[in-house]
């Protein structure tokens, strides 16, 4: 199958771009591998049928976030990324504690059953276009969290506002 | 599950990015294979308009910069928000309508706080 085929490359091409960004030394080229990586999970939303997902992603994550990381990045002017041994360094423990952790999700894994579809399949959501469906969904049932997600930028709008203005100030 | 769908419709978006990435490579690799390299230190200096360079490439930014990259990304979200709901909007009523109000209303109140707090002003 092909879809099975684009599949298995976001999934690879997240893993190993996730893997890239946290290890770079230099921060904007984290920065930069980063963007690569928001477009291939873009890439996923589309092959499960979330196309206005997938526009968002482009639009807000690679659009709007990664503006904000590269200004953090240029803030702090950083060359190379500060590292400390006591928490860089791979000893033993944190060997074992990863290894501990990979087998017991590896093990759930198993026990994993994927929920019955709901009545939105995929010939439903072509009929019906996919913002439209996710519309109707989120105005209605998912009411309560679309009205948190306003708390949460207003939280986030005031929290940044603070902060940035403290240190203006200083 | 992933892996049973395919968007066929999006094949023209993967033509012109398999397109794209072979134009751009293709354009570096063509240039590595045929360019004379004669690299000597005044060329490979970095190129600031015939003015030897000096000081850091990189300076620190204001923060101010943050705040509006923050500001932006918030407001951002929120015409997000407002796109699949203008789009349902005939569908669902009054109750969508006053459900937008409201979250509106609530980042209104950072609006004002930002406005009163000058984040928008640039000194």
């Amino acid at each position: 199958m092909v879809s099975i085929g684009f599949f298995i490359y976001f999934a690879f091409a997240i893993v190993v771009l996730s893997l890239l960004v946290v290890t770079r030394k230099n921060p904007v080229h984290s920065v930069l591998w980063m963007l690569l990586l928001f477009f291939h999970i873009a890439g996923l939303y589309l092959f499960l049928n979330a196309e206005f997902m997938a526009a968002i992603q482009v639009i807000v994550y690679a659009g709007g976030i990664l503006v904000l990381f590269l200004f953090v990045v240029l803030l702090m002017n950083l060359r190379e990324e500060l590292s400390i041994g006591k928490y860089t360094t791979f000893g033993p423990t944190g060997f074992t504690f990863a290894l501990g952790l990979f087998v017991a999700v590896s093990m759930s894994l198993s026990s994993f059953i994927a929920a019955p579809p709901g009545k939105y399949s995929i010939d439903l959501i072509k009929q019906e276009t996919h913002i439209k469906a996710l519309g109707k969904l989120l105005y209605t049932e998912f009411i309560y969290p679309f009205e948190v997600a306003s708390l949460i930028l207003l939280v986030a709008m005031i929290g940044a506002i603070v902060l940035a203005k403290r240190r203006l100030k200083s | 599950m992933p892996g049973t769908y395919l968007p066929t419709e999006y094949l023209p978006v993967l033509i012109f990015i398999l397109v794209a990435e072979a134009f751009g490579f293709g354009a570096l690799l063509i240039g590595v294979v045929f360019r004379p390299k004669k690299p000597y230190p005044e060329k490979l200096m970095p190129y600031e308009s015939g003015i030897n360079p000096k000081g850091e490439p990189r300076t620190r930014f204001a923060i101010r910069f943050y705040i509006i990259a923050m500001l932006f990304v918030v407001f951002d979200v929120e015409a997000i928000f407002i796109y699949p709901w203008a789009i349902v909007f005939d569908k669902i009523g009054i109750f969508a309508f006053i459900e937008m109000v409201i979250f509106i209303l609530i980042l209104l109140i950072g609006y004002i706080y930002a406005w009163k707090k000058e984040a928008f002003v640039w000194d």
